[in-house]
C-alpha cells in the first residue's frame, strides 16, 4: 500500500539555501508527495492550525526538512510544533490523531560528520541533539525514523557534490512511499 | 415677543436663578434649594416681582414640562429589558409604598379632623413624592445609581402611574354638582372604560411610533443636517407625547418616560440626550422657582406653630413608613436611610390634585392652602435632610454604590468610544468586537448609521466633537477614545476637545498624512496612525514577493519599514514646527540611509554582512548553522 508523504520544508531564506533547496527540488519527483514551505506560508508566523492538522491527518509519513540551526530547527518549526500538536488532538486525553504515523527529520549541518560525536567538537551526535523531536514524536504515538542528515554543507559546492545526497534522499522517500520500512530508530 | 412683560419675567426669573443657585451650590445645599429660594424671593410675598397666582400657575405649567423632559431623558437611559428587570421592585415596593403611606397618612388626616373619605384622598395625595426633587437631588449627588436611589426611582415610577386612579377618583368624591366635576380634567369627559381604552391606545401609539415611525423621522431630519431642527424635533416629540398623555388623562411625564424607553435602543439616543439636557435643566429650574414662588408665606407666618406641627406630623409619619418599608423589603445596608431621606416630601402632583379637590369642594380653601404649604416646605427640606443625613449616617450613603451595582439599569459604560464608523472605523470596531469589546460608536452620517445597525452593530448618531455628545457617550468613564474620522480638521477639533475636557482619555487616532501625523504627535498624542500606511505596506510586501523576494524576508522588510517610519515620525515631530529646512535635511538623510539600513537585515538577499543562520560562503565551520 502506498503511503502518503507530507514534506514540511522550513528555511527562512530559501534564496540563500543551497543544499536544502537542492534536496527539496529533488523530492518533488516523488509521486504523490505534498511539499509545504513553512516560511513562505507563514512569514508572519500566523500558522493556520486547522489547515496543518488536516494535512497531517491526510498523510502517513511526515518529513520535517530544515537546516540544523543552533543544534535544532529554525524558529518557525518550533512555533509549528507548539501550535499544531495540540493536547487532546496529538497527545494527552483523546489525542490520537497522529498515532501510527512516522516522522522523518531531514537536516543539513555545516559541520562535518566527525565533529558530531562524544570525542568531537560538538560533543554529541546529531541524534542526541534531535532528542526533543524524537520524544515529541513518541509522545504523539508516532514512529521516529532514523534522521536523514547531510553534513559539511560548506563543502558541497557543485552539482556533482550534491547529486549523491539528493539521490539517497529520493531513494529513501520513495521507499517510504511504497511501504518499504526503514529500520525504526534504535 | 414684543410683549415687554415677557422680557421682564424672563429677566426676573433668570436673575433670581443666576444669583441664588450658585450660592446654594457653594453652600453645599444643592441647586434645588437655590431655585426654591429664588422662587420665594421673587414671589408675591417677598419682592412681589412675579405676580399673583394666575401668572405663576401659568409659569408652573410651562415649568412642568421640565419634569416631562427629565422623565423622557431617564427613559432614554433605560432599555426595556432593564425596566423589565425592575418590575418586582416597581410593583412590590411602589405599590406597598403608596398603600401604606396613603392609608396611614389618611388616618392621620382623619384624626386631625377631616371627614374619612376626604382624609384618605389627602393621604394618598401626600403619599406621592416629588420626582423632580428626588431625581435632581440624587443625580447631583451621584446617588441615583446606588441601591437606595434605584428603589426611590422605582417607587417614583409607580407613583406616576398611581396618579391616574387618583385623578379618576376625585370627581366621585365631589359633593358639588357634576358640572363642576366635568371641567377638572378633559379625560373625565369619557367614561371609565372609554378612558381605559384611550390610555391603552395612546401608549400603544407611542410605542409603535417610537419603534417604527420615529427612527425614520430622525434619520430624515438628521440627513437635512440642521442641528437646531433636530433639537426642535426632539422637543416637539417630548411635548407632543406629554400633550397626548394628558389628553387621555395620563401623567405627561409617564408618557414621556414610555417614549424614552422605546427610543433607548435607537441610534439617536445620544443626540437626543445631548440636545434635551440643557432644556431639562432650565425647565426644571423654572419649575422649582415656581414652586418657591407659590409658597404661601403669609399663611406660614400667620400660623407658624400649626404649620410646623402639621409639617412635622406629615414628615414623621411618611418618613417612618418609608423606613419601615426599607426594613420590610430588606434593603441593602445604607439604602434605607437614603430612601427615607430622599422620598419623604410631597410631590408636585399634590399641588394639582389639591387645587382640583378644592374646586370640587372636597377640601376647603384653608385646608388646601395648608397642605400646599407643607408639601412645598417638605420639598425644600429634602436637600437639607440629605445634607444632614450625609453627615450623621456613619457610612456616607454613596459607599453602597460599589457592592450593589448588579441591576444598575441607568448605567451603561464601555471603556472605548469609537468616533467614526466609516471605511476606517468599521475595521477598528470589528476587530474590537472580535475580542468581546463593545465600543460606544459615534457616527454623523445618518445613512451610514442605519446600514451599520442593520449589520448588527450598536452605532449612535452623533457628532463626537460636541461636548454634550461625548458626555452622553460616557467619556467621563471611558478609558480610550479611538478617532477614525476622515476629515483632518474634525480630527484636530476632537483631539482638542477630548484633551481639554477629558484629560484622562487615552487617544488613539487616525492621521490623514505625514504632516498631520507630525502635528498630532507634537501635540502629545501618543498613538497616531497614518491612515494609509497599513494598506500601502501590504501592497508593497506583495510587490516584493512578486519580484521574487521570499515571503519571510519581504515580511520582515515591511515590518522594519513600518517601525522605521514610526520612529522617523516621532523623531521628526519636534523639528517639523521649529525649523523647516532642518526638517527637510533630516528627511533627505533618512531616505538616503534607508537602503543601507535594510541591507543590514539578516534576511536581506544582498546583505554581505548577514550573520544569522547561514555562513557567508566560507567553507569554515560557522557558528550558526552547526
Amino acid at each position: 500500500m502506498r503511503r502518503r508523504i507530507l514534506l514540511l520544508h522550513a528555511h527562512p531564506m530559501p534564496h540563500r539555501s543551497r543544499v536544502n533547496r537542492h534536496l527539496v527540488t529533488a523530492a518533488e519527483s516523488i509521486a504523490g508527495i505534498t511539499i509545504r514551505h513553512l516560511y513562505e506560508l507563514y512569514p508572519d508566523y500566523m500558522i493556520d492550525v486547522d489547515a496543518e492538522q488536516k494535512l497531517l491527518l491526510d498523510h502517513d509519513i511526515i518529513v520535517l526538512q530544515h537546516p540544523f540551526f543552533w543544534y535544532s530547527a529554525p524558529a518557525l518549526v518550533k512555533e509549528w510544533l507548539d501550535l499544531v500538536l495540540q493536547y487532546g488532538w496529538a497527545y494527552g486525553e483523546g489525542g490520537t490523531a497522529l498515532q501510527g504515523k512516522s516522522l522523518l527529520q531531514s537536516v543539513t549541518t555545516g559541520g562535518a560528520a566527525e565533529v558530531y560525536c562524544s570525542a568531537g567538537r560538538n560533543r554529541h551526535t546529531v541524534r542526541e541533539f534531535l532528542l526533543p523531536f524524537e520524544q515529541t514524536a513518541r509522545l504523539c504515538g508516532m514512529t521516529y525514523l532514523d534522521p536523514f542528515v547531510v553534513h559539511g554543507t560548506g563543502q558541497l559546492q557543485t552539482e556533482a557534490d550534491l547529486a549523491p545526497h539528493s539521490q539517497a534522499y529520493c531513494t529513501l522517500l520513495s521507499n517510504l512511499a511504497s511501504g518499504i520500512d526503514l529500520p525504526p530508530s534504535p | 415677543m414684543s410683549d415687554p412683560g415677557f422680557f421682564q419675567s424672563a429677566l426676573v426669573y433668570l436673575t433670581a436663578a443666576v444669583i441664588s443657585v450658585p450660592i446654594a451650590k457653594r453652600l453645599g445645599l444643592g441647586s434645588v434649594l437655590g431655585y426654591l429660594a429664588a422662587g420665594v424671593g421673587i414671589g408675591p410675598h417677598v419682592l412681589g416681582l412675579v405676580g399673583g397666582s394666575s401668572s405663576s400657575s401659568e409659569v408652573m405649567h410651562i415649568a412642568e414640562s421640565g419634569v416631562v423632559v427629565m422623565l423622557f431623558l431617564i427613559g432614554l437611559e433605560l432599555k426595556i429589558s432593564a425596566l423589565w428587570r425592575m418590575r418586582g421592585t416597581l410593583l412590590g415596593l411602589g405599590g406597598s409604598q403608596m398603600l401604606a403611606c396613603g392609608m396611614i397618612l389618611g388616618v392621620g388626616a382623619w384624626l386631625w379632623g377631616i371627614e374619612l373619605k376626604s382624609a384618605l384622598l389627602i393621604g394618598f395625595i401626600l403619599a406621592l413624592s416629588s420626582t423632580a426633587i428626588v431625581l435632581q437631588t440624587l443625580r447631583e449627588k451621584s446617588l441615583h445609581a446606588t441601591a437606595g436611589g434605584r428603589h426611590a426611582f422605582a417607587t417614583l415610577l409607580f407613583q406616576d402611574i398611581a396618579v391616574i386612579p387618583l385623578l379618576a377618583i376625585l370627581p366621585l368624591l365631589a359633593s358639588t354638582s357634576a358640572s363642576a366635576a366635568n371641567d377638572i380634567h378633559s379625560a373625565t369627559h369619557l367614561s371609565g372604560a372609554m378612558q381605559g381604552l384611550a390610555i391603552c391606545a395612546a401608549i400603544a401609539s407611542v410605542v409603535l411610533a417610537g419603534r417604527w415611525l420615529l427612527p425614520f423621522l430622525f434619520s430624515y431630519i438628521a440627513n437635512a443636517g440642521l442641528r437646531e431642527i433636530f433639537t426642535a424635533t426632539a422637543l416637539l416629540l417630548v411635548l407632543a407625547i406629554g400633550g397626548l398623555m394628558s389628553l387621555v388623562g395620563l401623567s405627561p411625564a409617564l408618557g414621556a418616560f414610555v417614549a424614552g424607553v422605546v427610543l433607548a435602543s435607537s441610534p439617536y439616543r445620544h443626540e437626543l440626550e445631548g440636545d434635551l439636557e440643557p432644556f431639562k435643566g432650565l425647565l426644571l429650574g423654572l419649575f422649582f422657582i415656581s414652586v418657591g414662588a407659590s409658597m404661601d408665606l403669609q399663611l406660614i407666618l400667620k400660623d407658624p406653630l400649626g404649620i410646623t406641627l402639621l409639617l412635622a406630623g406629615f414628615v414623621i409619619i411618611k418618613g417612618s413608613v418609608l423606613a419601615a418599608l426599607g426594613k420590610l423589603f430588606n434593603f441593602a445596608p445604607g439604602a434605607t436611610p437614603l430612601y427615607t431621606l430622599s422620598m419623604f416630601q410631597g410631590g408636585e402632583f399634590a399641588f394639582v390634585l389639591f387645587s382640583q379637590a378644592t374646586t370640587l369642594g372636597i377640601l376647603t380653601l384653608d385646608q388646601s392652602a395648608r397642605f400646599n404649604a407643607i408639601v412645598a416646605l417638605s420639598m425644600a427640606l429634602t436637600p437639607l435632610a440629605l445634607l444632614a443625613g450625609r453627615n450623621w449616617l456613619k457610612p456616607p450613603t454613596d459607599s453602597d454604590a460599589t457592592p450593589h451595582r448588579e441591576a444598575d439599569a441607568i448605567e451603561h459604560s464601555s471603556p472605548v468610544i469609537l468616533a467614526g464608523f466609516g471605511r476606517y472605523g468599521n475595521y477598528v470596531g470589528r476587530l474590537l468586537r472580535s475580542q468581546g469589546f463593545r465600543p460606544v460608536v459615534l457616527e454623523t452620517d445618518a445613512e451610514h448609521v442605519e446600514l451599520t445597525r442593520r449589520l448588527g452593530f450598536e452605532v449612535h448618531y452623533g457628532d463626537a466633537t460636541r461636548l454634550d455628545i461625548l458626555h452622553a457617550a460616557g467619556a467621563q468613564h471611558a478609558k480610550l477614545l479611538v478617532i477614525a474620522i476622515s476629515d483632518e480638521e474634525t480630527i484636530d477639533l476632537l483631539v482638542a476637545t477630548a484633551r481639554r475636557h477629558f484629560p484622562h482619555l487615552e487617544i488613539v487616532t487616525r492621521a490623514t498624512g505625514m504632516d498631520h501625523r507630525l502635528r498630532l504627535i507634537q501635540q502629545g498624542v501618543h498613538h497616531v496612525f497614518h491612515e494609509l500606511a497599513g494598506s500601502a505596506l501590504d501592497a508593497g510586501t506583495q510587490t516584493l514577493r512578486l519580484l521574487g523576494i521570499p515571503a519571510y524576508p519581504a515580511e520582515r522588510a515591511a515590518r522594519k519599514f513600518r517601525r522605521w517610519d514610526i520612529e522617523s515620525a516621532r523623531d521628526l515631530a519636534p523639528i517639523r514646527l521649529q525649523d523647516e529646512s532642518a526638517y527637510f535635511a533630516i528627511i533627505r538623510e533618512r531616505v538616503a540611509n534607508l537602503e543601507s539600513l535594510f541591507r543590514s537585515d539578516p534576511t536581506h538577499e544582498g546583505s554581505a554582512d548577514a550573520k544569522a543562520w547561514q555562513p557567508p560562503s566560507s567553507p569554515k565551520t560557522p557558528p550558526a548553522q552547526t
